[in-house]
């Protein structure tokens, strides 16, 4: 198992070189941010001091180079626009959008598993049908606009809870978390739920067919002749062999979540990454969407790592061996 | 834990957290920002949201009223000594946030400082001191400032871009204006950093920095040692929302107090609401069309003879007269613009005193293009930005009916504005969208950049996209910016704005309103240059 998980990182390594090339040309081509970042009113001398300055004057595959040779030594760059390390611009963001989407993955889970269990279990049945009709909505309203209802419900109309931002943090470790906090909570609430809508509904079905094909499979029906109690049968013989692909997905959408959860971050105010990205692609900052497309990368690769850990762990037939050459 | 037991908990969480979300002590305001300041940091890079917070933090020596009238602040008074010799008196009650007194050196410091910044963008904060000779402090409450050139401008510069610092924040010596030497400093200069955790921002201005945190928002409290009246609210927080749709959500369920910008689109939402209101200041941002003058053809016309019918000056007449005003500022831009016959609001320093209407009249416009030579127009682009002056994609395409309605076929290309500016700036439009804000409260800065022939080493003419020249207008505007005579000035300025509005190098359209909206129980006095601050924020009962 080590070698395996070596193995990976190694070709994560190769992962990594070939999107930073393709995300650093990409930004490149967009456009020139010096008009952006010199006032009109700055002279030819500073402007050129300026661009001489962040090595804009640089052919483009030199300005690769030597970001690539900076980001071998754990530099990614300055960000243009704030004068700081990108990295530790995106690091500074990262626990509130870790901990928002900890706890839609976790609403995810606790909702979307059991009700997608009832609607696989009660098929035709009114209940079964009323959830797996109920759950259309949850994939096909656009983010945008049920985050925007849900303030307009929670916020302006009922005024229970706040519309925007995030609430008080409380220091854990030198990590500000607002996990600890009532305010935290209640700024917590919507955007999470806005998070998790989409992915309740697609783990809830997910679960639902899983379970109606389980159902028909020979072990269970015969754990169902061994008299094996109905309860033992949905989690020890149903659940178990329907986590493989629930588990897979939401892995995958742990990882988008933390990276692409832009809208929802705009809609609610959140100081998330999400919304640095887009600020950032806006002002043309090169140095912090190539940083921060790279650590997504990253959290991508270690992601899929843990599922495939998962995997061993759920389904004992799985073994983590190195691929053959 | 079980299951069960989680989401009990959970549920209970919420509860009492939907109980304690209640309005916020009446002694704490919080404000929705539209643009985020980039640093903390007074001399970091020049842009109406970082001067904003830089003006809570700290107070600069000539301050400036809502009507961007200069008024005495650190300094109470300045006078000409000779044409490039200025005596400012200093205040002597003045202390800074942590009881430090405020003197003259300080003011060395400052200056130094911004000539000694290595973590700066475009270096704009020197744009005033690098054109310094001198500066002398005869006593701990006089500064004396030679000019390298007669700067007539100088109390507005250090109005807008001089914010006081500290000298304590970095070790040194006896402080000696020498900013290539490093003016006798011995520590290393501060850098932004320094300034966004708050070590180094110590101030005079009504506010201290709590905490400044990227994305999330700021935090101020009251500074009581402030020289001026005494800031109406404790602590202040001021949040980042960029997108204009849950800024005004945020204002209608209670979370802020004061809100910047709202779309325009939604300002009869907020009209009909008696518990909240808005204000719409005009500001001196000017929006303009820029024709391509120089170029023959250029790339984005296409008339029947083959030239480039813009560097006519009846065409460019006509096209003024072709657009409907009143009718943009009305319609498009619902009020919150006044529609601009001239480069700078009527009255202001070095503007016409009552510039003439520039009436529609889409039948003069035809027989002018017909007197050109085009009486059957000619085809070219309108180019805009679609995201960053107010409703500029709707207005570029207002204007482009009016054009076509004369026979000029105008096509529309509104793009966002990382991609438009750098377009501009290498010069592949032919027709292109401007703003831009008279900061210094008189028309030379545009002048000087957008009207006046190019001439690069000396900052002249560098947006002048167009590629204007004029040998009149450089004449009269170049006398005018070194003239420190005022009534002289004066004359001067209002000489070169008649010259350019024969010459139509510009064609205005609008200034635009700056809007802020907030709750009932507050007044707000909106500002011309557009900054939001705590301070123009009272209780009215």
């Amino acid at each position: 198992m080590a070698l395996f998980i070596l193995r990976r990182l190694i070709q994560s390594l190769f992962v990594l070189i070939a999107v930073s090339v393709v995300v650093f040309f990409a930004v490149y081509a967009v456009g020139d941010p010096i008009e952006l970042l010199v006032s009109p009113e700055a002279s030819m001398a500073d402007r050129q001091a300026m661009i001489a300055r962040l090595g804009l004057d640089l052919p483009v595959w030199q300005q690769y180079m030597s970001f690539l040779w900076r980001a071998l030594h754990g530099d990614l760059g300055n960000s243009f626009v704030h004068g700081i390390p990108a990295i530790s611009l995106i690091v500074q963001r990262i626990p509130a959008t870790f901990e928002l989407v900890v706890v839609a993955i976790f609403l995810t889970c606790a909702i979307g598993i059991p009700l997608g269990l009832v609607a696989g279990l009660y098929r035709d049945e009114p209940l079964g049908r009323g959830i797996m009709a109920t759950s259309i909505l949850g994939f096909s309203l656009p983010g945008f606009w049920q985050g925007m209802m849900l303030i307009l419900l929670f916020a302006v109309w009922l005024g229970l809870l706040p519309a925007s931002g995030r609430g008080e943090t409380v220091n854990v470790l030198g990590v500000p978390l607002s996990f600890f906090t009532a305010d935290g909570w209640s700024h917590m609430i919507l955007p999470a739920i806005n998070l998790a809508l989409a992915n309740i509904a697609l783990v809830l079905r997910l679960t639902a067919s899983g379970v109606v094909e389980a159902r028909s499979q020979d072990y269970v029906k015969f754990a169902r002749a061994k008299g094996v109690k109905p309860g033992r049968i949905v989690r020890r013989h149903i659940l178990r062999n329907i986590l493989i692909p629930v588990v897979t997905v939401v892995g995958m959408e742990f990882g988008s979540l933390i990276a692409y959860s832009t809208i929802t971050e705009s809609v609610f105010a959140w100081p998330g990454m999400g919304k640095l990205l887009i600020d950032s692609v806006y002002q043309l900052d090169r140095p912090v969407v190539v940083a921060y497309v790279m650590l997504v990368t990253l959290i991508f690769v270690l992601i899929n790592l843990v599922v495939d850990v998962l995997y061993a762990v759920l389904d004992p037939r799985v073994q983590l061996l190195a691929p053959a050459n | 834990m079980t299951l069960r037991a989680t989401l009990t908990l959970m549920t209970a969480t919420l509860g009492t957290a939907a109980f304690l979300a209640g309005p916020a002590t009446a002694q704490t305001l919080k404000i929705a920002l539209s643009a985020e300041p980039t640093a903390a940091d007074p001399n970091y890079h020049k842009m109406t949201a970082n001067d904003a917070l830089s003006a809570h933090v700290y107070s600069s020596l000539v301050g400036r009223d809502a009507d961007m009238k200069l008024v005495p602040a650190l300094a109470t008074s300045w006078k000409i000594v000779d044409d490039q010799t200025w005596e400012f008196k200093l205040r002597d009650d003045v202390k800074f946030s942590n009881g430090k007194p405020f003197t003259s050196e300080d003011v060395l410091f400052t200056i130094c400082r911004t000539l000694n910044n290595e973590t700066n963008v475009s270096a704009s904060y020197t744009d005033v001191t690098k054109r310094f000779a001198d500066v002398q402090t005869p006593d701990a409450h006089t500064v004396i400032i030679k000019t390298l050139e007669p700067l007539p401008l100088l109390p507005a510069e250090l109005a807008r871009s001089l914010p006081i610092l500290w000298n304590g924040i970095v070790e040194h010596g006896k402080l000696v204006y020498e900013p290539k030497k490093g003016c006798g400093v011995t520590g290393a200069w501060p850098t932004v950093a320094d300034f966004n955790s708050g070590k180094n921002a110590i101030g005079t201005g009504p506010y201290m920095l709590k905490s400044y945190v990227k994305g999330s928002g700021i935090e101020l409290v009251r500074n009581e040692n402030y020289w001026g009246p005494k800031p109406e609210w404790k602590e202040v927080k001021m949040i980042p929302v960029p997108n204009a749709g849950p800024r005004l959500t945020g204002l209608l369920s209670g979370d802020f107090d004061v809100i910047e910008n709202p779309a325009a689109r939604d300002l009869p939402r907020i009209k009909e609401n008696p518990k909240f209101a808005f204000v719409a200041t005009p500001s001196t941002r000017l929006i303009f069309l820029q024709p391509d003058i120089a170029r023959n053809p250029s790339p984005q016309v296409k008339a029947a003879n083959g030239a480039n019918p813009l560097q006519d000056v009846r065409v460019r007449r006509a096209m003024s007269m072709a657009i409907d005003r009143k009718t943009i500022t009305s319609r498009i831009m619902d009020g919150m613009a006044t529609p601009a016959y001239q480069y700078m609001p009527d009255g202001m320093f070095g503007a016409l005193p009552k510039a003439p209407e520039i009436k529609y009249d889409p039948e003069g416009a035809k027989k002018l293009l017909a007197e050109a030579g085009y009486p059957n127009g000619f085809e070219m682009t309108i180019s805009s930005t679609n995201d960053r002056y107010i409703n500029d994609g709707q207005v570029s395409q207002a204007v482009a009916q009016y054009l076509s309605r004369v026979g000029i076929k105008t096509n529309v290309d509104a793009v966002t504005a990382s991609i438009y500016f750098p377009k501009r700036a290498k010069r592949e439009y032919s027709f292109s969208m401007g703003g831009w804000p008279s900061e210094t409260g008189e028309a030379s800065a545009l002048f000087g950049l957008w009207v006046a022939s190019l001439d690069a080493p000396n900052s002249l003419g560098t947006s002048n996209y167009g590629g204007f020249s004029n040998a009149d207008f450089d004449k009269v505007y170049l006398k005018a910016a070194v003239t420190v005579d005022e009534t002289a000035r004066k004359k001067l300025l209002e000489q070169s704005t008649q010259i350019a509005l024969d010459n139509v190098p510009l064609i205005p359209l609008h200034f635009e309103s700056t809007i802020w909206a907030f709750r009932k129980g507050l007044a707000y006095e909106g500002r011309r240059d557009q900054y939001t601050l705590a301070t123009s924020v009272t209780k009215t009962k």
